[in-house]
């Protein structure tokens, strides 16, 4: 799903975030990106949702090369690609609902099947019943399910998460990677960025360590 | 494809309701066959939530979006208003000239065959309407009539007037040196003894209007050159307000249309509003003036009566107004929205 193939980025200030990192993803799995601050998990999610592009080296996904996509294409492969933020990037200016909504609107579903997944989705979540909310009034919790609702509303193949728990005390971030895992079961390819040991020790799935831009930890965290 | 789309919400895609069971192969083949029909369905129906949430917007903020639309109302009126001034000084104009006529006087000795041979030879050029001859007798007639020195002129043993012709000259565009030629051509004629015209305020009209119509249109691109600014301004200020939307809207996969789509619409309401509020002003400033200025004809016993805009100029109007809004909102996008990048 994912295939990164001798992979370097290295910003115009000189910094290098990522050194010739090479590693694999199949289809279907769940992988924990862990390191500490500044060693690369955000520039390696950034190449992967194309809000950068590598100095050196290819970034597969889905089989697709996407030093091969054009700047006009990159919206059409973000929309197969679902993204959950730390600061879960909600609109505060619009309900729950419409929030979940936005993917779909964007890439143009009809008003019927969007009521559906957007209910589906926040079903899933378990916010079915805050859909006419703003999401300024829910608590963190409650808004990183909302991002994440929005992340898969549009039935993404891959999903990304950036520090998804980041915010959150112990017991919501076990529900939050729960959500995950049933994603994963499911058959949606995740990749979460954590820095939390204790919690990837708990989720007991693969796990790729990041230090200083290289791949340094390949596996298990048991 | 179009027939396979039922009415019923959701019945026409089985598939994907178990698409999360099914993997995703299966989702992507059936989500592909119905997407063209979809899209454009959505496409259509996203131009007019788009335009209407962005007027919604507008007014949400009245004061504000008044503020703009004052700005464009006072630089689209203010040339139209010249306009319309040009248009009536040129109808008056117009309506002289029409009346205005070429007096040829005829030769003493010339027979009254030989004067109406040479009105129907005249009335055969192109730049001649129609002639008019007024032979002596019917000239003293209608001295004896107008001046009430019927007996004076009783008195006389001949009649001292000459005939005349009265030539109704056919007014194009350029007019003065049509009139000039014209004049010509009748004094060469041997039979005339004199041509009388008064055309030099025609030629003043003529070349003051077009001097008019330069300035006013001079003064039209400036301050069209000024609301492109002014607009591009304030959808900048609409772009850098909502810049978090645009950021989330960008990563979750909406392409560039679609991002400048509701500022495109903001701009051509900007315009389309100012337009409309410059055509009330101008009819309210019309009709202040329609009274005063129909009186002054009466006294002047003129028909003349002030014209506003037309229906086909004042649609002109809010079109152009709604251009250089869409124009200056297109430029304030293309300019700030490329820097908006997710990070």
């Amino acid at each position: 799903m994912i295939r990164f193939d001798a992979v370097s980025k290295r910003y115009e200030t000189g910094y290098e975030a990522l050194t010739r990192v090479d590693f694999e993803v199949e289809r279907g799995e769940m992988v924990f990106l862990t390191g500490h601050s500044g060693a690369g998990k955000s520039t390696l999610m950034k190449l992967i949702m194309l809000m950068e592009r590598p100095s050196q080296g290819q970034v597969f996904v889905d089989g697709r090369n996407l030093n091969r996509l054009s700047a006009g294409q990159i919206p059409y492969y973000r929309r197969n690609v679902g993204v959950v933020f730390q600061n879960h990037q909600l609109l505060f200016d619009r309900s729950v609902f419409d929030n979940v909504a936005l993917p779909l609107l964007i890439a143009g579903s009809n008003p019927a099947e969007i009521g559906r997944r957007v209910r589906a989705a926040l079903d899933k979540v378990g916010l079915l019943d805050k859909e006419r909310q703003n999401p300024l009034v829910l608590s963190g919790g409650e808004q990183q399910r909302v991002g994440i609702a929005r992340a898969v509303v549009n039935k993404p193949a891959l999903l990304l998460a950036d520090e998804p728990t980041g915010n959150l005390d112990p017991e919501l971030s076990a529900e939050i990677m729960n959500l995950f895992r049933q994603f994963n079961e499911v058959g949606v390819t995740i990749m979460i960025a954590s820095h939390d040991l204790s919690l990837l020790k708990s989720m007991n799935k693969r796990v790729l360590g990041l230090s200083h831009g290289q791949v340094v930890h390949d596996g298990g965290l048991w | 494809m179009k027939p396979f789309r039922p009415k019923t919400p959701g019945s026409g895609r089985p598939a994907p309701q178990s698409g999360r069971t099914q993997g995703t192969a299966q989702k992507g083949a059936v989500q592909s066959k119905s997407r063209i029909v979809d899209r454009f369905d959505a496409w259509i129906a996203h131009h007019s939530t788009t335009a209407l949430e962005s007027l919604l917007r507008l007014v949400s903020t009245p004061l504000q979006s008044l503020m703009t639309w004052l700005v464009v109302a006072i630089a689209v009126a203010l040339p139209a208003a010249l306009y319309v001034a040009i248009d009536n000084i040129q109808n008056m104009g117009y309506s002289w000239q029409e009346s205005s006529q070429i007096s040829v006087f005829l030769h003493k000795q010339v027979t009254d065959t030989q004067a109406q041979a040479l009105a129907k030879t005249w009335s055969e050029r192109g730049d001649v309407v129609d002639i008019i001859y007024i032979s002596p007798t019917a000239a003293l007639e209608e001295f004896k009539l107008a001046s009430g020195m019927g007996q004076i002129v009783e008195s006389l043993d001949e009649n001292p007037l000459p005939g005349v012709l009265l030539v109704h000259p056919s007014l194009g565009d350029n007019a003065p040196a049509a009139l000039a030629a014209l004049e010509q051509a009748l004094k060469s004629e041997p039979l005339v003894a004199d041509v009388r015209l008064d055309m030099q305020w025609v030629k003043r009209l003529h070349q003051f209007m077009v001097l008019a119509q330069r300035a006013v249109m001079a003064l039209a691109s400036l301050l069209a050159l000024g609301l492109l600014l002014v607009i591009g301004n304030t959808i900048r200020m609409a772009i850098e307000n909502r810049r978090e939307e645009i950021l989330v809207v960008k990563l979750v996969g909406g392409t560039d249309a679609y991002v400048r789509r509701p500022f495109l619409y903001t701009g051509l309401w900007y315009g389309f509003g100012g337009g409309l509020l410059a055509l009330i002003l101008l009819a309210i400033g019309l009709s202040w003036l329609a009274v005063p200025i129909a009186q002054l004809a009466d006294l002047y016993q003129s028909e003349f009566r002030l014209q506003g805009l037309g229906f086909i100029a004042s649609l002109q109007l809010v079109l152009a107004a709604g251009l250089v809004g869409l124009l200056g909102a297109w430029l304030a996008v293309g300019r700030h929205l490329s820097r908006i990048q997710p990070r």
